[in-house]
Formats: C-alpha cells, sequence, structure tokens
C-alpha cells in the first residue's frame, strides 16, 4: 500500500482535470446508450493514442520550459517514410521513420543548445521546414500501404484489447517512471523551474533539453507510424494542427507553460478529456465545430480556475 | 530599444571608422541579406525586378503584412497573439457573406464591430484577468474557428453578383496606379509605426512589453495597455479581411488556418524579439516582404513552392542566431 502510495506521490497531486473526466464520463454515460460499453471505450483510447503518445513527450518539453510547434510536420514526415518506403523493406520503413523523428529531434534540441535561440521561433522554423521536406519528399502525392501486414497492424487486438491503445499505455507508464524515478527527470524539473539555479547545482542544460527534444521527436514519429497503419495510407498534409491539440492537452494537464511543473498522470486527463468530449458529443449527434468551441471555452477556464487557486505570484508568464 | 537609439544619437558623430561600418553591418544585418538576396534572385531571373513582379509580391504579402503590424504591437507589448488566422477566417467569411445579405457598407461595419469583439475577448482575459496570452489565443484559435463552421454550417460563402459591387476596391482596385492593398498594407504601417515611436501611449507598450512592473509602479496602467494592443491586432486582422473577401469574392471557411504562424514568421524574421519591450513595424514589415520574395524568387527560378519553407526554416534560425550572437557581443563590450 505504501508503495502504492509512493507510485502516486509528489508533484503527481490529483490533477483538477481528472474531476472533469470523471464528470463527463458519468455526463455521456446517461446521455447516450452507446457510450459506456467496452468497445467504445477502447475506441476512445485508440482515437486518442496518436495525440496522446505526443503529449507525453511534449509533457517533458513543456517542464523543461520550453514548447516543440513542430510535432505535427513530423508525424507527418514518418508516415509518409513509414507508408513509402514499404515497397524496399517494412523492417526498414518503420526504422526510418522512427530514425526521422530522433534525428529532427536531435536537430531542434541542438539548436535550442548551442544558440541559445527560443525553442518557440526554432520549433516554429522547423514546422514550417519539415513540411516542406514532406512535400519534398513525396512530391506532393498522398501514399497508400499495399503491404496488408502495416495496415492490418493498426485494427489488431490482443485478446480483446486493441493493440495502438496498449502501446499508448505502455508508454504513458514509462514516461511517468521516467519522468518521478530518474534523475533525467528530476533534472527536467529542476532546469524548468530555475535554469540559473540547476547550472550552479551542476546540471547539464541543454543536454536535457536535447534528450527531451529527442523524445517528443521519437513520439511524434511513433504517433505518424500508427496512424498511418490507421489509415493505411499517409498524406502530405497529415498532422497539420496537431501541435495545437497536443499543447491544448497537455495544458488542461495542468502543464505550466513556464516550466518546472507538470505531471503525466495529468496529461493522461487532459488527453482523456478531448477524447471522450469528441467521443461523446458525436454519440449525442452534435455537429463537430462545437467541440472546437467547448474546447476554447474549457482551456480559458481551467486558466481562470488555475489563477484562482494559486495565489498571484510575482513571477510574470513569459514565452 | 528606443532609448539606446536615442543615447546613441547623442554620440559626436566621428569619422568612418572601420568597427563603425562593422557595427553597422551588423546591426541592419536582416535589411543587408534582404538587399543581398533581391540581388542573387535578379541574377538568376530576369523578370524579378520588374516593376509589375514586385507590385505582385507585395501585394500579395500585402495580406499577411497588414495582420504583421498587429501583431507585431502585441508582441511589443509582451504578449502573443496566435488567434489572427481563425479571427481573419471569420471576418472575410462575415463580411462575404453578410455583403449579399445587408448590403457593402453594413457588412464591413458589422464586420469591423464584431472582429474588435473578439479582440476585446483576447484583451479582457489577458489585460484585465492577466491569463497566459499563448493559452488563450490558443484557445480563442479554437473556438473562433467553431464559431466560423457553425456560423456557415461548414458551406463555403460567395458573392453572387461580382461586377456590380464597389466592394471590388479594396481587393481589386487602384488609386493613382497603386493597389489598394498595398496603399492600405502601407498607410496601416506607417500611422502604426508613428503612433509607437512618436506617441505617449506607443511609449507606454514598449514599457508595458519591457518591464511589466517597472511600468506598473510608474504609474502605467498596465491592463489598459494590454486590452488595446489586442484591439489593434482585431482591427489589423479587419483589414487584412476586407482585401482578401474583395480579392476572392470568396470565402472557404478555413481560408485564415495557418496564417497567425506565418506572421509570427515574418516578425520573426524582421528581428523582433518574441520577449517583448523591444521591436518596430519597419523590421517587421521588411521582414513579411523578405517572406514573400523568398517565395516569389524561388518559383521564377524554378523551384517548387515547398522548398521556400525550408529556405524559411534556415533562415529564421540564422537571422535569430546572428541577433542574439550580435547582442551579446554588444552587451559585453559595454560592461568590459
Amino acid at each position: 500500500m505504501t508503495s502504492l502510495k509512493g507510485f502516486f506521490r509528489g508533484r503527481t497531486a490529483i490533477q483538477p482535470i481528472w474531476v472533469f473526466v470523471l464528470v463527463i464520463f458519468i455526463f455521456f454515460s446517461f446521455m447516450s446508450e452507446y457510450f459506456l460499453s467496452f468497445g467504445n471505450i477502447s475506441n476512445i483510447l485508440v482515437q486518442t493514442s496518436t495525440i496522446g503518445l505526443i503529449a507525453l513527450g511534449m509533457t517533458l518539453v513543456m517542464i523543461n520550459g520550453n514548447i516543440d510547434l513542430s510535432v505535427g510536420a513530423t508525424l507527418g514526415l514518418a508516415a509518409s517514410l513509414a507508408v513509402g518506403l514499404q515497397e524496399t523493406s517494412m523492417t526498414l520503413a518503420i526504422l526510418a521513420a522512427l530514425g526521422s523523428g530522433v534525428l529532427l529531434g536531435a536537430i531542434n534540441g541542438l539548436i535550442v543548445w548551442k544558440t541559445g535561440v527560443n525553442a518557440f521561433i526554432v520549433t516554429l522554423g522547423a514546422m514550417l521546414g519539415i513540411r516542406g521536406l514532406i512535400f519534398l519528399y513525396t512530391g506532393e502525392q498522398s501514399f497508400y500501404a499495399l503491404n496488408f501486414a502495416f495496415s492490418d497492424f493498426g485494427t489488431s487486438t490482443i485478446g480483446p484489447f486493441p493493440v495502438l491503445a496498449i502501446i499508448f499505455l505502455i508508454c504513458t507508464l514509462i514516461m511517468h517512471l521516467v519522468l518521478t524515478r530518474t534523475g533525467h527527470g528530476r533534472n527536467t524539473y529542476a532546469v524548468g523551474g530555475n535554469p540559473e539555479a540547476s547550472i550552479d547545482a551542476g546540471i547539464r542544460l541543454g543536454r536535457h533539453m536535447m534528450i527531451n527534444f529527442i523524445i517528443v521527436g521519437f513520439f511524434a514519429a511513433l504517433a505518424g507510424v500508427m496512424l498511418a497503419s490507421q489509415m493505411g495510407a499517409a498524406t502530405p498534409n497529415l498532422g497539420r494542427d496537431y501541435e495545437l491539440w497536443v499543447i491544448t492537452a497537455v495544458v488542461l494537464g495542468g502543464t505550466k507553460l513556464t516550466g518546472g511543473y507538470g505531471s503525466i498522470v495529468g496529461t493522461l486527463g487532459g488527453v482523456l478529456a478531448i477524447g471522450i468530449l469528441r467521443n461523446g458529443m458525436n454519440l449525442m449527434q452534435v455537429p463537430a465545430f462545437y467541440v472546437l468551441v467547448i474546447l476554447g471555452a474549457i482551456l480559458i477556464s481551467v486558466l481562470v480556475i488555475d489563477k484562482k487557486l494559486n495565489a498571484p505570484s510575482a513571477k510574470e508568464v513569459r514565452i | 530599444m528606443a532609448f539606446a537609439e536615442q543615447s546613441k544619437s547623442n554620440l559626436p558623430a566621428g569619422k568612418l571608422s572601420k568597427a563603425s561600418v562593422m557595427s553597422f553591418l551588423s546591426a541592419q544585418g536582416i535589411l543587408i541579406f534582404f538587399l543581398v538576396g533581391m540581388f542573387v534572385f535578379s541574377f538568376f531571373s530576369e523578370q524579378f525586378l520588374s516593376q509589375s513582379n514586385i507590385m505582385t509580391v507585395v501585394r500579395q504579402a500585402s495580406i499577411i503584412g497588414i495582420i504583421a503590424v498587429g501583431v507585431t504591437v502585441v508582441i511589443i507589448g509582451g504578449n502573443l497573439d496566435l488567434s489572427v488566422g481563425s479571427m481573419l477566417s471569420f471576418s472575410t467569411v462575415l463580411v462575404v457573406d453578410l455583403h449579399d445579405k445587408v448590403g457593402p457598407t453594413t457588412a464591413i461595419l458589422m464586420m469591423f464591430a464584431l472582429t474588435l469583439m473578439l479582440g476585446a475577448v483576447n484583451g479582457i482575459l489577458i489585460g484585465f484577468l492577466r491569463l497566459n496570452s499563448l493559452i488563450v489565443t490558443l484557445a480563442m484559435l479554437s473556438a473562433i474557428q467553431g464559431f466560423v463552421l457553425i456560423y456557415s454550417g461548414g458551406q463555403n460563402v460567395d458573392i453572387a453578383n461580382q461586377d456590380g459591387t464597389w466592394f471590388a476596391f479594396f481587393g481589386r482596385g487602384y488609386l493613382g496606379g497603386i493597389a489598394v492593398p498595398i496603399l492600405l498594407f502601407g498607410l496601416l504601417a506607417i500611422l502604426v509605426q508613428v503612433v509607437m515611436s512618436y506617441t505617449g501611449y506607443g511609449r507606454r507598450i514598449f514599457a508595458v512589453g519591457g518591464n511589466p512592473m517597472a511600468a506598473v509602479y510608474s504609474g502605467i496602467r498596465k491592463n489598459w495597455c494590454v486590452f488595446s494592443t489586442y484591439l489593434i491586432s482585431a482591427f489589423c486582422v479587419a483589414c487584412a479581411a476586407l482585401v482578401l473577401g474583395s480579392r476572392v469574392m470568396g470565402s472557404q471557411n478555413n481560408v485564415g488556418q495557418g496564417y497567425e504562424l506565418l506572421v509570427l514568421a515574418g516578425i520573426i524574421l524582421g528581428g523582433t524579439s518574441l520577449l517583448g519591450g523591444a521591436g518596430s513595424i519597419w523590421k517587421t514589415v521588411i521582414g513579411v516582404l523578405i517572406l514573400g520574395f523568398i517565395q516569389n524568387g524561388l518559383l521564377l527560378m524554378g523551384y517548387p513552392y515547398y522548398i521556400q519553407w525550408i529556405v524559411t526554416w534556415v533562415i529564421i534560425i540564422l537571422a535569430v542566431w546572428l541577433d542574439l550572437a550580435n547582442k551579446r557581443k554588444r552587451l559585453l563590450t559595454t560592461h568590459s
């Protein structure tokens, strides 16, 4: 029992978002007869696995005090590589896709580390540039997966559980452990909370930033491969606006843009809140555009509540 | 920034030493880059420097430019505005849709009123409730896009009688041989630049962006200043929507998607810091024009359109890096 308590201790105090998740879960269970079924719940997990995976990496980057706007484009490039290179070799295609994510993350991290340019600017440029690389590689064409093993993977299950949802949950657990149980996780909080103090404490600031950018790049690429296998195809515009969804999920989960504060448990709540809201409103036959308005309203309410709960501090929020 | 320039001008005008030439070169890096780029492009393509081509580029850049003027003011005030893309969709759809229903004049007035209202919502949330501008405008980006889709029912809108309306003036018209979008862009840029550098209001915005705490202690009503920057930004978006709607005479309901980031790219290229308290409209105008000329020049050289994105990536990072290195050097020399 103590070990279980220890598992949830520290920075992973219950985030308000989980109350919200619970409320909308109960709400939709009453409103729609189809909502509360095993099939639908696992469906929600599969649908959110793409945004969820990237949000895991983004949480680390944002706790670190940075931000990554290029994840949508990284996802698109990985998806195109995974489908486009299949003719030569399946293993090679997936390795190349994941490798591209790691490489692009490393480039972003290296630039932030070595030049000191704001991560917002670096990844904004990368967002444009990587989208250009996708168009260059695909020649503006959509690719279709001819290898059925690839497209079957997206719909396959282990027992009754969909594989994509299992991958997402396992990654969530791993990242939670990385953040709460390793030196890298601790230093990530330290660097985001007070960069000067962490330099004085002998923490190698740049390396931790770069590792976190590599992690988010890898997860974006993994999400791209999974999305491509779900659709059996990859389009050059895949992943556009995903960065905005991901940041929304992470912020809903209570991670602060200023850095130094946040948790994977909170992020999981944010991701599920978006997933349940989209799914439940679909089942209630509300047009998809209302979700956009409601999400915006929730995001602002979370900020207002957060402001009211936490006493105003002298530290101004800066980008 | 403004103070630094002032103190520099008080120095006695020395002779043109090598050091002062170098410091001029590094301070005006982006302008020099712009001119060199123009030279290279004109070397590869004969049409590039023709008057008609330059006019075309400036005209295409004018929509992003008009929005960028407003967003620059927000950034100088120490905040960000990501909602301008959705707001552009909103205003364009609104003005085009209302044009056939209530007539051009009323449509334009209503569009301006509603766009300013959205700006006021941003301003209240960020100025008075002091919420984080990045997240608030991100939320507004999503919410406004939702409003557009609900309003239009997912349909695209257009104007039925395209030849018989004076509404065409803003996007397609000419005044004294210059296209109206260019005139609007130039006029707004000059107006805002004058306000920012020669009025007390402009100085207060710089103060709020540079050091909010000090600004409040010197009696500046910070909340009102921040609030007003979002009204300026919304006003610029409304002007851009006027040009865009009148140019196309119709609108897709996501026409402004992605504009917020292109606008930011232009501003960053110009050299305005995202930290606030520094920057100028001139720099932004140059940054936006560079984006436009890169696109045009690469197309004329025969490269596909997406190559410009890769080039922009490299240039943005190089520009900001050089700017940073330059400032760091200046800091070191003043301290030693």
